[in-house]
Parts: C-alpha cells; sequence; structure tokens
C-alpha cells in the first residue's frame, strides 16, 4: 500500500532536492552555462532514483533472502507437508513442520481484529466526514490517530493484564493467554487505519453527489449510507485490505497476549501462536544458522509476505476496477 | 387566485417570492426579490454572470440550508406556506420540489436505483411499484428507449446528454410540483441541448418549471416567462415574448442585445 512508503521517500529525495536548490542559487551568479545546469539537473535527477531506487531494492534484498532460506528449507520439508501437516513442532524430538497451527491463529487473531476495527472505523469514518463540525473533526482526528502512535508492546500487556481478567469475568472458560483479547485490542489499534483513509476517500466524493441526494429529500444519514459510501468504496476498500495486513502482520500484541503454543485453533477462548509470534519467539533464542529449525523461520516469513502480497494485488485491482467505474 | 401583470396578462400563481434577501454570511447575494411563478409554465430566470440566479433557485428548495453562516430573510410562499420559515423542514421542501443540476450528478449506482433513489428515500420499496415509477419518469425524461434493456448497468457508462436526462427523471420521479433546472444544458453539446429543450417544453403541461439559462436563445426559445436579474436584484418579470420584443428596462435591453453579460 502506498501508505508507508511516501513518507521515507519524501525525506529521503526533499533534503538533497533541497541543498542542490542553495547550490544552484549560489552558484548562479559565476556559473550560469548550460553545460553546468545540465549537469545540475542531471545529478539531482541521480539521487532522486537512487533514493527511489533504495527502497526496491531493500524489498528485492529481503525477498531473495527470504526465497533463499525457504527454499534450503523446501529441500528437506516437502512442500505439500508444509501445508497439510496439522501439527508445528519443529523445535521438538519429534519434528513436525505443518503450517496450519501458525496459519489459523494469524487468521483467527486478524478476524478478531477485523471484526472490531471495520465496523468501528468506518462508523468513525462517516461520522467524521458526514457529520462531525469542522472544529470537533479538528479535535477527534488526531486523538483517533494517536492509537496507531502508540507502542504494541504496551497494547499487548494491556490485552494480556487487563483486558483478559475482564473477559475472564464474563466467560470463565477463557484461557489466561487468548486470541480474542488480543485480537480485541489489536482491533483497537487498527482503528485509525481504517477511520483515516476511509474519511478522506469520503470527503473526496464531490459535493454535487451530495447535493443530488439532498436534493432529492434524503437525509443526511441516507445520503451518507447511500451516495457517499458507494461513491467512496474504493478508497474505503483500499483502507480495509491495509487494515488486513496490517492485522496479519501484528506481532507485539500477540506474542505478549494470545500465546505462543502452535495448535491449530477453532475458537477466539484459546490461546494459538501466530506466525509473527513463532517468529519473535524462536528469533529470541539463538539458533545455530543453516539449521532446519533457523530456516524454518523464513518459511513462515515468505508465508506472511505471500499473505500479504496477495490481500495487495486484491486492494489494488479493487481500486482499479471501482476507478474504472467511478 | 391569479395575478395579473402590468399589462393585462393573467396567470395562476405556483409560488411566490415576497422580499426576499438572501446572504452568503455577511454578503448580502439577493435584494428584496419579489416574484410570482405561474403554475405549469416554463419560467426562466437570466442575467449576467454572478447576478443571484443559482442563489435564488437554490432558496426554492432550501438548498442553502446544506451550509453554515447562509441566510433567508422574506418568504417563498407554496400554497400559503413559507417554505422559508425556520420551523418548516427543508427536507419536507425537497420532496415536492426537485432540482436538476448544472452538471450531470448521476450516483454510483445502476441507471434503475439512480431513478428509484428518490422513492426509496420516502421509503418505498414494493418493487412492482418502483419498476412502474422507474419506467414512467424515463419515458417521461425520453430515455426509456435508450436504457430499458441495459436498466441496471452503472450509470456512470451512460453519455453526458443521457446522464442529464436520467437527472431529469430522477427529479420527476416523486411527482414534484416544481421541478428546479440550474443551467442544465451548459455542460452538453448542441444534439444533448436540443433533446433537452424538446423534453422540457413537453415536460410544462404536468409540473412548474422555473429554470435557470445564460443563453439567451435557449430563453426565447421554450419559456413562457422571463425574468430578469441584475446584482442581486431581479429587475424585470413578463412573458418572454414580450420581455424580447419591447424589454421595459435599459438593462435589459442591453442584456437581451448582447450589449453586457
Ligand atoms: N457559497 C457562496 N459564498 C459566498 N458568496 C457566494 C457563494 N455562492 C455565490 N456567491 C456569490 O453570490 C453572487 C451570486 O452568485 P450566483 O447565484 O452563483 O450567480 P449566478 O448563478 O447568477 O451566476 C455572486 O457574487 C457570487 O460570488
Ligand atoms: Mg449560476
Amino acid at each position: 500500500m502506498g501508505g508507508q512508503c511516501p513518507p521515507t521517500l519524501s525525506l529521503l529525495s526533499l533534503r538533497p532536492l533541497r541543498l542542490c536548490g542553495l547550490l544552484y542559487m549560489t552558484e548562479q551568479k559565476t556559473l550560469p552555462s548550460k553545460l553546468v545546469r545540465n549537469i545540475r539537473e542531471k545529478s539531482i535527477e541521480l539521487i532522486l532514483f537512487l533514493a527511489a531506487f533504495s527502497s526496491v531494492a531493500t524489498t528485492v534484498a529481503i525477498l531473495f533472502i527470504l526465497i533463499k532460506e525457504s527454499l534450503a528449507f523446501f529441500t528437506q520439508i516437502s512442500l505439500w507437508d508444509f501445508l497439510t501437516d496439522t501439527q508445528w513442532t519443529p523445535l521438538f524430538g519429534d519434528a513436525h513442520y505443518g503450517i496450519l497451527p501458525l496459519l489459523t491463529g494469524t487468521l483467527m487473531t486478524s478476524m478478531v481484529a477485523l471484526t472490531v476495527a471495520i465496523p468501528m472505523g468506518t462508523i468513525a469514518a462517516i461520522y467524521l466526514s458526514e457529520f462531525a463540525s469542522n472544529t470537533l473533526r479538528e479535535i477527534v482526528k488526531p486523538c483517533l490517530e494517536l492509537l496507531a502512535a502508540i507502542p504494541t508492546v504496551v497494547y499487548g500487556y494491556f490485552a494480556l493484564l487487563f483486558v483478559s481478567p475482564l473477559l475472564q469475568k464474563v466467560f470463565p472458560e477463557l484461557s489466561y493467554f487468548n486470541m480474542l483479547s488480543a485480537g480485541l485490542v489489536m482491533g483497537i489499534m487498527i482503528i485509525p487505519f481504517i477511520s483515516s483513509i476511509s474519511e478522506d476517500a469520503m470527503r473526496s466524493v464531490p459535493l454535487g453527489l451530495r447535493e443530488g441526494s439532498y436534493a432529492m429529500g434524503a437525509t443526511r444519514l441516507q445520503t451518507a449510507l447511500k451516495v457517499v459510501f458507494p461513491a467512496g468504496i474504493s478508497g474505503i476498500s483500499a483502507a480495509y485490505i491495509l487494515a488486513t495486513s496490517r492485522a496479519v502482520g501484528e506481532t507485539m500484541i500477540v506474542a505478549v497476549a494470545a500465546g505462543l503454543q502452535p495448535k491449530i485453533v477453532w475458537h477466539p477462548f484459546q490461546q494459538g501462536a501466530t506466525i509473527t509470534a513463532y517468529i519473535v519467539q524462536v528469533s529470541l533464542g539463538d539458533l545455530p544458522h543453516g539449521t532446519i529449525e533457523y530456516q524454518t523461520i523464513f518459511a513462515a516469513g515468505l508465508t506472511l509476505v505471500l499473505m500479504t502480497l496477495v490481500l495487495n494485488i486484491i486492494g489494488h485491482f479493487l481500486a482499479k476496477h471501482y476507478r474504472e467505474i467511478y | 387566485m391569479a395575478e395579473e401583470l402590468s399589462d393585462g396578462v393573467i396567470f395562476k400563481p405556483k409560488a411566490e417570492v415576497k422580499n426576499l434577501n438572501f446572504y452568503y454570511g455577511s454578503v448580502q447575494a439577493l435584494k428584496n426579490i419579489n416574484l410570482t411563478v405561474p403554475e405549469k409554465q416554463v419560467t426562466a430566470l437570466i442575467g449576467p454572470s454572478g447576478c443571484g440566479k443559482t442563489t435564488l433557485l437554490r432558496c426554492f428548495n432550501r438548498m442553502h440550508d446544506l451550509y453554515p453562516g447562509n441566510r433567508y430573510e422574506g418568504q417563498i410562499l407554496l400554497e400559503r406556506i413559507n417554505i422559508l420559515a425556520p420551523k418548516v423542514d427543508p427536507i419536507e421542501v425537497r420532496m415536492r420540489i426537485s432540482m436538476v443540476f448544472q452538471k450531470p450528478n448521476p450516483f454510483p449506482k445502476s441507471i434503475y436505483e439512480n431513478v428509484a433513489y428518490g422513492l426509496r428515500v420516502r421509503g418505498e420499496n414494493k418493487r412492482s411499484l418502483l419498476d412502474g415509477k422507474v419506467e414512467e419518469a424515463l419515458r417521461g425524461a425520453a430515455l426509456w428507449n435508450e436504457v430499458k434493456d441495459r436498466l441496471n448497468d452503472l450509470a456512470l457508462n451512460l453519455s453526458g446528454g443521457q446522464q442529464q436526462r436520467l437527472c431529469i427523471a430522477r427529479a420527476l420521479v416523486v411527482d414534484p410540483e416544481i421541478v428546479l433546472f440550474d443551467e442544465p444544458t451548459s455542460a452538453l453539446d448542441p444534439i444533448a441541448t436540443a433533446s433537452i429543450e424538446e423534453l422540457m417544453s413537453d415536460l410544462k403541461d404536468k409540473v412548474t418549471i422555473l429554470i435557470v439559462t445564460h443563453s439567451m436563445q435557449q430563453a426565447a426559445r421554450f419559456s413562457d416567462y422571463t425574468a430578469f436579474m441584475y446584482l442581486g436584484e431581479l429587475l424585470e418579470f413578463n412573458k418572454t415574448e414580450t420581455m424580447f420584443a419591447k424589454p421595459s428596462h435599459k438593462m435589459t435591453e442591453d442584456y437581451i442585445s448582447g450589449r453586457t453579460g
């Protein structure tokens, strides 16, 4: 998603640009020749290119290492076993390498999180874009966005030490580590990802469409739900996809509060390890390079990257599809 | 109840604007407007750009209520009720008075749902009733034959002229008493413009039409009455033939003959 890339890109690219601007101003008096100007233009272009290229290069390098180590892993463990074995016990004597336990853990926590974040984020976005006054929006929006700025480890302990005990009062069968509270808290954390982007999408819906709806006698709520929301759906679905990627990749909250025991999970009351939680867990110990245990990290990581990649591709096509029709 | 113009023209009034002032914040955009809109006739609002035509039109369906700081003074009477009164719900007003905008603004929905919108907003969801009303409105807007086989297609795939006729169908489906048009052909090519003008002449048997136009020819071609506005004031109102043949105001004459505006 574009959302994460631009800040770094602009930081990288703006600074050289400003420096070159200064250079240009001081040199202009003495060297106004066309050749010098051309060289300057070209070098700025090169710097900009390198800035953009560095992010591409990093992505490629990460993918390269992931794939290389994963390939080593799959020479020993068949892809079939990886996808169908129901146990994940690479560190035990009786080692099994089935990704399903971690995958179900990841999907379960993500699902709980999205069940919270999508409705809450969408409602917040509709409220901010269609109902709130400008002053109220100026106050509420930064507060909402602060939710995403809290360190995730804080959320993790909030889930473990506050939300879980609270939920246990209602559901005594809830285990100490559980995916429900981790997912709920993660859902709160990703609300601003959805509300911010969805609000932007809805606010950029042309005024003429809103007026067309009001002119037919529609109320504000009808206009928001029947016209503005569908008109902004491409941006809104992009927000949902981004939030899903964020949920799938979230690490600290689940590592702290959801548990670390990889078992296939069916119910959010259970404890369960996610792909990310497994990766931090084993990375904390020191595994010798080149061992199969070491390579499991990369196989799990590649699975995660592929999931996010698929989500991003879906998001890209959704956005493109809606841009075409609207 | 009948209204008589200075030279003896008699018509039945549909709405009466009385001493209307309108303010965008502290800026006064309309100054003491008095106008009687004849029933089931086409009344054109003309005048140079920025003279307040759109502002006046949008008073009729209380569109100005959507934005903070706007203020009305005076009255617009619709069957003896002042629709500008603060206790009157703007939504009630918009249920009786439809509007077609300058730029076609179909919703990102199917052709069918675009037309059915006004009915759905009023809580009407019975399919058989909607089907009939949608067809009737599309026929009324001279669009039925072009779209009857693809009612479920997205409205945004229609051409500009078709989109505007769709917006007219959308405005007609709720059987409005008055339809407001704000330069409905200014974004369209000459052929689409001609078809919309023809459509509007047909409509006036059924509904009262108030139309803002910047084109003298358009006003002359199919309006029955014309009001000339200048700098927020309404300078002259008369039958269109009379107005164009012997305008009583010097400003009107200059504008009609193309010397201003
Ligand atoms: N939203 C607004 N806020 C402030 N002034 C406005 C606004 N809309 C229009 N005006 C002003 O009111 C006057 C009348 O505008 P308008 O009714 O759009 O004219 P017309 O439709 O005849 O071209 C103009 O001077 C315009 O600048
Ligand atoms: Mg105008």
